[in-house]
């Protein structure tokens, strides 16, 4: 069946057929239209980091590195990291669900500077494509972490391209951010208090805050370190008369909290779904709501625990230890929070349900793993090892990607108004869980043996654990395929959804699916709390009688 | 492919009680991860649609859950704090007194050893088991990392500066040691091995020149070409007198400039009031960069010497000048 012959009166006049040329995508300043774009465009870097990651772990099946040369492969990584985290990690969230959902969470009609949301969109595809291109170009060989003096004096690589490109990418999320802040404080519709929001948007309001305060910062550093090698200043060369060690503490100011920017989106995500599918209020909202802003405050104090093995002082080790403590409360009262939900709840298990659960496991095997790290004693062995490797693939990985994939699963009935096949998206949920335990869990094993990351030779005796591994890779790439199939397929024969297929509270559902330009035909009054979910099973039959119950798998 | 192993060595007197720690905080990482795990299971379950469980009662939030929840997150992460920090006061302190005294040049990609009785070794140190072993290290090109896991020490080694790090050996033994920060190309070949002898045959290792390896693979590969007999000293007071370093600096102050006998671990006064302690870092910088830190009384008239000393020469002249004590005799120094 074709979009054309829905039932009369269904497919309505809406963002999506609101024009079709390309220029009206192209110069559009509708939030979830240019959603849309950067829903494609952060695909298919995703696409691009993953398959270099699959080359990483082709090359690590064997001890010798015998795919490539060890330059290759430095590229590789380096290449995996840089388009991971500038350009998939950082941006899915808030560029694809968040502008999409803002405005429509607090019943705006639109960003509050909606041409600046579209430059925030050419300027991340105006980075993307540098690096890119300084990819093929002869790649980078520094890690995404671009350490001088390596990346200042020594690299051959195209080290000043790629900075160019991941200081553009950093003012594209500056205009996110400012975006929605602006449109968070002053675009609410009446009614819409602060403690009547929903948890989505205290997580992006959140990371904008993060966002605003610490790009600026590594922007400028990454430039510097541009400066150093064009110009030969002495920044951070010792031999050129500046300080490695001052380019570590300006680059994790950002970088560190830059973890929080990735993670404070999916958080919110995970809020949502959970409410929803467990047709509760997520449990003690306010602490929620309070615990993204202490770790937005929290995480900015904590970078030095990368630098434990520098030599830093001890009291400044010790400091920034105990602060890296302090932050981990406020993420482990958000996991008990979302458990406690659950309790007594009526519990539902659609495909983004399953991702919650499993970014739960994820989250917490993930955070509990930064103990180790944030501990002096034991991170001193751990630093620069696969341990290293495994905690951040579980925590902004697993973390993030679940979550993107849970609120992508959640609403894309409503931005594409369309249904996809429930039993195969659950089955994708599963093999990706599967395949991410199974990639990454050896890598911790791996880095308490002492392997070190970013190495393309390594001892014999580790080999079957990477071949573990390098397995697990491949059934995650099976995973992450699987719905870039299904959820296309849906676009054309999936079930329509109407405006509230789950039986969701919240304004996004308020409206149309997909919704209309404006977003609603009259500004929405709130009179009630978030997640007004009346927690008995009658309640369910909402649901029926739309296109959500015809797919269940 | 042998099979799939588990633990790392546990080699030196920090391992076991590094080792300790990370097996307590395995132990709350698995607990927290199977309860979590188990109530979510558990509510998906029981609460699941359709259910027949009562979910009377069902709250929206409780203070006091709230806080006793937080508070145990707090706890657990203060003990592991300091519990850790203690830890790493103790075991990664200052060195002993009677460390044995190696220095270290990173370099893209290898690593140098010089013991202090100049025998030489590159990607290969042998050192006695039981003895505290003091590594002074320094880069000549970029940001490396001294990482041997079976120590569980890790300390990277700079471009500009000194670091240290400090483990007693326990167990006799061939270990790996490996680069722990990027460091380009050859990152992954910065590699080599620890080898820890049993005393006496560390002596005969010694007496050989380093050419004795019981234990360890006969490649030659280990030690440079024509291993200098020498020791660290004797060859920094060669340089000293070839580059007349004893022109200015004669036995007594004074002279046009401070003199070096017994500098090593002085408090010294500078120019600008402030004053440091005379470690080898200091000495390393007055070499280099005499006019960061002038003594008081002297005038800032000394050249620099950096682009004319490699790392391996600054080295030898800073062991040499350390190893000048009061009393002076002043035949010595005559220039
Ligand atoms: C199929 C899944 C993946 C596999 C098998 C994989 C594998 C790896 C490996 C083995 C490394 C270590 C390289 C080294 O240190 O020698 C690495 C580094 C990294 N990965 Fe992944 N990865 C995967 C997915 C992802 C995803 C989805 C992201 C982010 C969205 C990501 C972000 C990173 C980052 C930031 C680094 C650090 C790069 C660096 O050291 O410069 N990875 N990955
Ligand atoms: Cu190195």
């Amino acid at each position: 069946m074709s979009v054309a012959v829905a039932k009369p009166g269904e497919i309505k006049h809406n963002y999506l057929n609101a024009g079709d040329t390309v220029r009206s995508w192209l110069l559009t300043t509708d939030h979830k239209r240019i959603a849309v774009l950067y829903l494609v465009s952060v695909t298919l870097f995703f696409a691009v980091g993953g398959l270099l990651a699959l080359l990483i772990r082709l090359e690590l099946l064997t001890p010798q590195g015998d795919l490539m040369t060890s330059e290759n492969y430095n590229r590789v990584f380096t290449m995996h990291g840089v388009v991971m985290i500038f350009l998939f990690l950082i941006p899915a969230i808030p560029a694809v669900l968040g502008n999409f959902l803002v405005p429509l969470m607090v019943g705006a009609r639109d960003l509050a500077f909606p041409r600046l949301n579209l430059a925030s969109w050419y300027v991340y595809m105006a980075g993307g494509l540098i690096a890119t291109w300084a990819m093929v170009n002869g790649g980078v060989d520094t890690g995404w972490t671009f350490y001088p003096p390596y990346s200042s004096s020594y690299s051959t690589s195209q080290v000043t391209l790629t900075i160019i490109g991941a200081f553009l990418v950093g003012f594209s999320s500056i205009f996110t951010g400012i975006n929605f802040i602006v449109t968070i404080h002053k675009m609410r519709a009446p009614g819409l208090t602060w403690f009547r929001l929903p948890l989505f948007i205290w997580a992006h309001y959140a990371t904008s805050v993060i966002i605003v305060l610490g790009t600026p910062v590594v922007a400028i550093t990454l430039l510097l370190v541009a400066v150093e090698r064009v110009f030969r200043l002495g920044i951070f060369d010792p031999a050129l008369g500046g300080d490695p060690i001052l380019f570590q503490h300006l680059f994790w100011f950002y970088s560190h909290p830059a973890v929080y920017i990735m993670i404070l989106p999916a958080m919110g995500v995970i809020s949502e779904v959970i409410a929803c599918f467990s047709r509760k209020r997520v449990f003690g909202y306010h602490f929620v709501a309070f615990s993204s802003v202490a770790i937005a405050v929290v995480g900015f104090l904590v970078w030095g625990h990368h630098m434990f093995t520098t030599g830093q002082s001890v009291y400044a080790g010790m400091v920034f230890s105990l602060l890296s403590f302090l932050v981990a409360v406020p993420s482990a009262v958000k996991v008990f929070n979302w458990t406690a939900t659950m309790y007594k709840g009526t519990i539902e298990f659609r495909a983004p349900m399953l991702y919650v659960m499993g970014f739960l496991g994820l989250f917490v095997i993930g955070g509990l793993t930064g103990l180790f790290l944030a501990s002096l004693a034991t991170d001193i062995h751990l630093q620069d090892t696969y341990f290293v490797v495994a905690h951040f693939h579980y925590i902004m990985v697993g973390g993030t990607i679940f979550g993107y994939l849970a609120g992508l699963h959640f609403w894309w009935p409503k931005m594409t108004g369309r249904m996809y096949p429930e039993g195969i998206a659950k089955l994708a949920a599963l093999i990706i869980f599967a395949g991410f335990n199974l990639t990454f869990f050896p890598q911790f094993v791996l880095g308490y043996l002492g392997m070190p990351r970013r190495y393309h030779w390594y001892p014999e005796e580790w080999q079957m654990l990477h071949v573990m591994s390098s397995a697990g890779t491949a059934l995650l790439g099976i995973g992450y395929i699987l719905p870039i199939f299904y959820l296309l397929w849906s676009l054309r024969n999936g079930a329509l959804a109407g405006p509230n297929p789950w039986g969701a509270t919240g304004l996004e559902w308020k409206t149309d699916s997909p919704p209309i330009t404006h977003n609603f035909e009259e500004t929405p009054i709130v009179t009630e709390e978030p997640y007004a979910y009346e927690n008995h099973h009658q309640q369910e039959e909402v649901a029926s009688g739309t296109g959500a119950s015809t797919t269940k798998g | 492919m042998k099979g799939v192993p588990l633990l790392p060595d546990t080699a030196s007197t920090f391992a076991q009680q590094v080792d300790l720690l990370f097996w307590f905080l395995t132990a709350v990482t698995v607990f927290f991860t199977l309860l979590i795990a188990g109530l979510v299971l558990y509510f998906a379950y029981r609460y699941r649609r359709g259910s027949p469980a009562s979910r009377a009662g069902a709250k929206e939030t409780d203070l006091r859950l709230e806080i006793g929840w937080s508070l145990i997150p707090l706890t657990v992460g203060l003990i592991v704090f300091v519990w850790a920090t203690k830890l790493y006061a103790d075991v990664y302190g200052p060195p002993p007194d009677n460390a044995l005294e190696i220095f270290v040049i990173g370099k893209q990609w290898m690593w140098h050893l010089q013991h202090p009785n100049g025998i030489r070794e590159n990607n290969e140190l042998h050192i006695p088991a039981g003895r505290p072993v003091k590594l002074t290290m320094i880069s000549q090109d970029v940001i490396h990392s001294f990482f041997v896991p079976a120590f569980r020490i890790k300390r990277d080694v700079l471009p500009g500066k000194y670091n240290v790090v400090w483990f007693t050996p326990t167990k006799p033994g061939k270990y790996h040691l490996f680069c722990a920060e990027y460091c380009g190309t050859q990152h992954s070949r910065m590699i080599g091995w620890v080898y820890v002898m049993e005393p006496a045959e560390y002596e005969k290792w010694l007496a050989s020149g380093g050419e004795a390896r019981p234990g360890a693979i006969a490649s030659g590969a280990g030690t440079m070409a024509g291993v200098s007999t020498a020791s660290l000293v004797q060859a920094g007071e060669q340089l000293y007198k070839q580059l007349r370093c004893n022109a200015c600096h004669g036995a007594t102050d004074g002279q046009r400039g401070p003199t070096h006998y017994g500098l090593f671990g002085k408090k010294v006064k500078l120019r600008d009031g402030t004053a440091v302690v005379a470690d080898e870092a200091y000495i390393r910088e007055s070499i280099l960069r005499p006019l960061a830190k002038v003594v008081d009384g002297y005038e800032p008239i000394m050249p620099s010497y950096e682009g004319l000393l490699n790392e391996e020469r600054t080295l030898q002249l800073v062991a040499y000048i350390k190893s000048l004590k009061k009393p002076v005799q002043t035949a010595e120094v005559r220039p």
